[in-house]
């Protein structure tokens, strides 16, 4: 594998574990702004339970630390953050990651604006591990009775409520999870790089990310795959073609032209490239005639 | 008492200054089918929403099966034998049949066990078993795995009936279950609904099709501003000049058919 194409897939799977960890909580209609934040935490406490000047811990078991202690964090703010809806919800959880970023640029021990070198290197075989076992944790979590209620919760919590679901329960679940998965990542991130700076995780990340998964789809697990690989394959995409096409100019601007598409995108699938009703296709076209048959039959 | 599931007692439920229901009473007696009526603003599904805990009662108790529900919230009762449908479909659009039939368990598996029991990977579980037989037996096993919101709307409306009744219920609340179908639609429903009853289940509803309510109820409660102003049979009630009154807003001699068909 050469330097280039690992590196994008270190940032492929980066990607794909932070857009899961957001889309738990959208998959019941919450928007989380606040990515950035949690992979803030996720990284330094990583970095820091695992430094010889921090605790010294082994990696894999500052990682699993690490995230409990985002879990924790999570979920002492979904109970506040919980309490808003929509756009207010939004700007709560962008305020957070702002807070978070704010404390870690401030602390000494961490290395302030600097930022803090982190010991132990995770190799591409462990970040490509996480990034897979996240999928199939969300794919298991998803297929769940609470999964179920979490979608329900997303069409109408009233009337989930009606049917005995315990909706303030599902949404901190949700959100918490979708935090400790988002703490990974920032462990995956820091022992990876070895090097942690708060102001990379910045709003810029978290709407990236947000966008991921809103593009993706949030009806189905697949949504913030396909929305993840979309998004940090396409431009690599533009930029070759571009640089094939021997235009410099093409391959700066390429944003561009990407940023137009994600609002054509908006207009033509609102819903985001994965919907319930394609994957139903997919999934009836996959299984061929024989399923079309039967169907006719019946 | 224990001829009735349900015994509504001084219930009362102001909106600020407008009293939307006032001194309310009335049983329902188990096994029974009965209709709640009355014009437009009566308050019937105002009742219903303090029945199922949308809203807090003033004033007044609701007691279910024995249990007083009056103060429990809404996620509770349905565990106490109470389930029901709405006046706008309002199934979840963008689950699949058998999956919003699913829903209707959740009372019967919210231990932690049954909420992680991964239902969507293991294609044969007793959960989804049970969904697509509820189905089949209202006739509707053709669209298990169909989106709902892609589902014409009398299917809908029976779908709404199965998801209520999967949760198995004592006390079935249907929110105007008729309204907007066609013929056959409304008998599909009516089929339905006399299965629903076969085996026990009593049913509440609120409905403006009276021709709807004499086929199926044996009970009538009629409201009007809030109050209750009549109950009996549905004969008793096409013949009460006080439910004329009401509906028809004059003391002229109006024919029953006619007060029936404005309602």
């Amino acid at each position: 594998m050469s330097g280039y194409v690992e590196a994008q897939l270190i940032i492929l799977c980066l990607s794909v574990i932070y857009a899961y960890a957001i889309f738990l909580p959208a998959a019941s209609g919450q928007l989380n702004l606040g990515a950035a934040g949690f992979i803030t935490l996720g990284a330094y406490a990583s970095g820091w339970l695992n430094n010889a000047d921090g605790l010294g811990l082994p990696m894999g078991v500052g990682m699993v630390l690490a995230m409990l202690f985002v879990g924790a964090i999570g979920f002492a703010i979904s109970l506040p953050i919980l309490r808003t809806r929509g756009v207010y919800m939004v700007l709560a959880t962008f305020a957070f990651a702002e807070v978070v970023s704010g404390i870690a640029i401030n602390m000494e021990f961490l290395g302030g604006a600097a930022g803090m070198p982190v010991d132990a290197h995770a190799p591409v075989e462990i970040v490509v591990a996480v990034a897979v076992a996240v999928v199939l944790f969300c794919f298991y979590f998803m297929s769940t009775r609470l999964g179920l209620a979490l979608r329900s919760i997303h069409d109408d919590e009233n009337v989930a409520l009606l049917f005995g679901v315990d909706v303030r329960t599902a949404r901190v679940v949700a959100f918490t999870v979708g935090g400790m998965l988002a703490g990974l990542g920032g462990a995956v991130y820091g022992h990876h790089y070895n090097y942690v700076e708060a102001q990379t995780f910045n709003v810029l990340l978290s709407i990236y990310i947000l966008l991921y998964v809103l593009l993706g789809g949030t009806q189905t697990a697949w949504g913030p795959l396909v929305g993840a690989v979309f998004f940090t394959v396409i431009p690599e995409i533009f930029r070759h073609v571009a640089i094939e096409m021997g235009s410099d100019w093409l391959a700066d601007s390429r944003f561009i032209f990407f940023g137009m598409f994600i609002v054509l995108m908006m207009v033509v699938r609102p819903e985001g490239v994965v919907t319930r009703t394609m994957q139903d296709r997919c999934a009836g076209f996959l299984s061929g005639r024989r399923g079309r048959a039967r169907r006719a039959a019946e | 008492m224990a001829g009735n599931v349900l015994a509504v007692t001084g219930l009362h439920k102001s909106f600020g200054g407008l009293k939307v229901i006032d001194e309310v009473s009335f049983d329902v007696a188990r096994g029974s089918r009965t209709a709640l009526i009355g014009p437009n603003g009566a308050g019937k599904t105002t009742i219903f929403n303090l029945l199922t805990g949308v809203y807090p009662v003033d004033a007044g108790s609701v007691v279910l099966a024995g249990s007083d529900i009056t103060d429990i919230p809404s996620k509770d009762r349905v565990v106490h034998g109470m389930s029901r449908s709405f006046q706008n479909i309002r199934l979840m659009p963008h689950l699949s049949t058998v999956e919003n039939v699913m829903l209707g368990q959740h009372a019967r598996a919210h231990s932690l066990g049954q909420l992680l029991f991964p239902l969507g990977l293991v294609a044969r579980n007793r959960w989804r078993a049970e969904a697509e037989a509820a189905l089949a037996e209202a006739g509707l096993d053709s669209y298990p795995g169909e989106v709902v919101a892609n589902l014409p709307y009398g299917v809908q409306k029976r779908i709404e009936v199965v998801r209520a009744m999967i949760s198995r219920p004592q006390l079935l609340l249907l929110d105007e279950p008729a309204a907007g179908l066609n013929d056959v639609e409304t008998r599909q429903l009516q089929a339905l609904l006399e299965q629903v009853s076969a085996i026990g289940v009593t049913i509440l509803v609120v409905e403006h099709d009276m021709h709807f309510v004499r086929n199926l109820c044996d009970h009538v409660v009629v409201l009007n501003f809030g109050r209750k102003i009549f109950e009996g049979s549905p004969e008793e009630v096409h013949r009460s000049p006080v439910v004329l009154e009401a509906y028809l807003g004059t003391d002229e001699p109006g024919s029953g058919e006619g007060a029936a068909g404005a309602a």
